[in-house]
């Protein structure tokens, strides 16, 4: 079959790989029919995240047929079109039980803080992601949900990451009504997240970013404010002065490790890895939020150093109310959001790229080329 | 609320998921149950069979019951690797090799490709193709700039042979003025 193959920071291409193998009992294989490039992704493209070995694929939001089901999974049948959660969870493990789905304790052995993820890195798991034609989903049984009959593939495979993590860090940031909600990046995650903040009742959302494009997407898709940081003298000098002097109410950190803006942070966090990436949207977050406000992290941090270990606090959901989004939990509702008309995911797939151009999908994603917003691969056997 | 829903009624679904009582301002950690006090006690899941070498974090007693077979360790990046889960998550001793492996794997994938006669297309894998397509002027500025500094660095390498040379002539003058004292 063909897969995305990583073969080193920004490298990658597609080759031949052999097929996935069923190889526990609660296992199904599936057969892709559409994933996506994450901005998360590009971490791990960009070589930043540790344990990342060359020849595994990438992948962690796709859809696809149910072809092979192991011998103990229930809840699936071969032909069943499903969408596939990014977290791989057990659901009985004590973290699943609390609906701590991005916390499974039962999917990743290389790492106690972050749970199992598809093609995410040795660091979360050893797994191989879904920018293939084929691949293995565990624990079948617990987070893989059917497709409902009528919603279009290109809305169900938003629902496997984007909208999910979007959606959880509104809720997360505890939005009260009238609130001001500021989001830092609007590529898709944080689009969503300026979506989301209205569904909790917001006042004033506001998205900050520095990429033209993408401000005028996220003015357009989530009807807010949006500025460029690079038109100020000091995002945080900014907030504080549009808020009448104390800062908003809730601030959302939707950029994590690869933020631009600050010199010093690009050099030591990004280009040496001396720290766990660029915490420059963590530092404006918590500066410009009021005093007794609140921040709500999905940014990915990685692991390594920093002055605190903000890619764990991010990984194991510690109450400064940051996590991975524990997708399973959500679905019900955002489901119902999509077929009621009140969120229209695929709206923000700009790009559908076949899967033997992974390469220049990596590229244009990443070098926010030709308006990219978001990428979808099609692997070819999803064409015919 | 009620008034701030007719200042917003443009936007679909606002307030839909308003909760009051969801302010994280405050501790809170929903389904906290008695078995969480229990420890790490709960009806694992059926175990995968492990068939290929996995490193397990040294903060946990075991291997997860499911996981990724991907890419086993191995070669040097591999031993690397193998060191690194000697230690924690908590210490550099675990991430920074890890790192170093990461590059060092990525020098054995190269010579991996070649091994199977495969001269891996950089230009490709690097999906230039699309920057050439959209950002032509910047993509020949990159390369423009690489070769300014690989020219520099060469400049640099050859005016250092030429100081070299200097220096050996100078050492050649200096032989000659011992010479010199030596026959006065």
């Amino acid at each position: 079959m063909l897969a995305m193959d990583y073969r080193g920071p920004k490298r990658v291409r597609v080759t031949q790989k052999p097929m996935p193998e069923i190889k526990h009992p609660e296992d199904a294989i599936v057969r892709v029919t559409r994933s996506c490039i994450c901005g998360s992704d590009l971490h791990l493209y960009n070589g930043n995240v540790p344990d990342t070995r060359v020849g595994t694929t990438f992948g962690h939001e796709f859809v696809g047929v149910v072809e092979e089901v192991g011998s103990e999974v229930t809840k699936l049948k071969v032909g069943d079109h499903v969408l596939v959660p990014f977290n791989i969870a057990c659901g009985r493990c004590h973290f699943c039980k609390q609906g701590l789905f991005g916390n499974c304790h039962e999917s990743n052995p290389m790492a106690t803080a972050v749970g199992g993820i598809f093609g995410y890195s040795h660091t979360a798991g050893g797994f191989h992601g879904g920018q293939a034609e084929y691949v293995r989903v565990p624990y079948a049984n617990v987070s893989p949900t059917v497709i409902p009959e009528g919603m279009d593939i290109e809305d169900a495979v938003m629902l496997t990451d984007v909208v999910p993590t979007g959606y959880q860090a509104a809720e997360m940031a505890g939005i009260q009504p009238g609130d001001t909600v500021v989001v830092f990046g609007a590529g898709p995650v944080g689009i969503m997240a300026a979506k989301c903040a209205w569904l909790f009742g917001a006042g004033r959302v506001i998205s900050i970013d520095h990429v033209e494009y993408r401000l005028e997407f996220v003015r357009n898709y989530a009807q807010c404010e949006a500025y460029n940081f690079r038109d100020m003298e000091d995002p945080v000098v900014f907030i504080k002065k549009t808020t009448d002097w104390m800062g908003a109410d809730v601030v959302i950190d939707a950029v994590g490790a690869e933020a631009a803006g600050n010199t010093m942070q690009t050099i030591t966090g990004r280009k040496t890895l001396l720290q766990a990436g660029s915490a420059t949207a963590l530092h404006w977050a918590i500066n410009s939020v009021k005093k007794g406000g609140i921040v709500s992290i999905v940014g990915v941090y990685g692991p390594t150093d920093n002055l605190v270990p903000i890619g764990n606090v991010l990984n194991k959901g510690l109450t400064i109310r940051a996590n991975q989004a524990s997708v399973k939990r959500l679905l019900p509702r955002l489901i119902e959001h999509v077929q009621n008309g009140i969120i229209n995911p695929k709206a923000l797939i700009t790009h559908r790229i076949p899967l033997e151009e992974v390469a220049d999908g990596y590229r244009l994603f990443s070098a926010k080329l030709d308006n990219c917003i978001k990428p979808v691969l099609i692997p070819p056997s999803a064409r015919m | 609320m009620e008034n701030l829903r007719k200042d917003f009624s443009h936007i679909k679904g606002w307030g839909i998921d308003a909760d009051p009582q969801n302010d994280p301002t405050y501790p809170m950690k929903p389904h906290r149950t008695d078995a969480e006090q229990s420890g790490y006690s709960w009806e694992r899941p059926t175990l995968q069979p492990v068939d290929v070498e996995i490193l397990h974090s040294i903060e946990r007693p075991n291997i997860s019951a499911v996981f990724g077979t991907a890419s086993p360790p191995s070669g040097l990046s591999g031993m690397i690797r193998r060191f690194a889960f000697r230690y924690s998550e908590n210490s550099y001793l675990h991430w920074l090799p890890l790192i170093l492996a990461d590059r060092v794997n990525v020098v054995e994938g190269v010579i991996d490709d070649f091994k199977n006669g495969h001269v891996p297309n950089i230009f490709a894998e690097k999906g230039y193709k699309a920057e050439w397509k959209h950002d032509k002027i910047g993509l020949i500025t990159k390369f423009a700039v690489a070769a300014a500094v690989v020219a520099g660095v060469v400049i640099l390498l050859s005016n250092k042979d030429e100081d070299d040379d200097d220096y050996d002539q100078l050492n050649a003058y200096d032989d000659l003025d011992r010479y010199d004292a030596y026959d006065s």
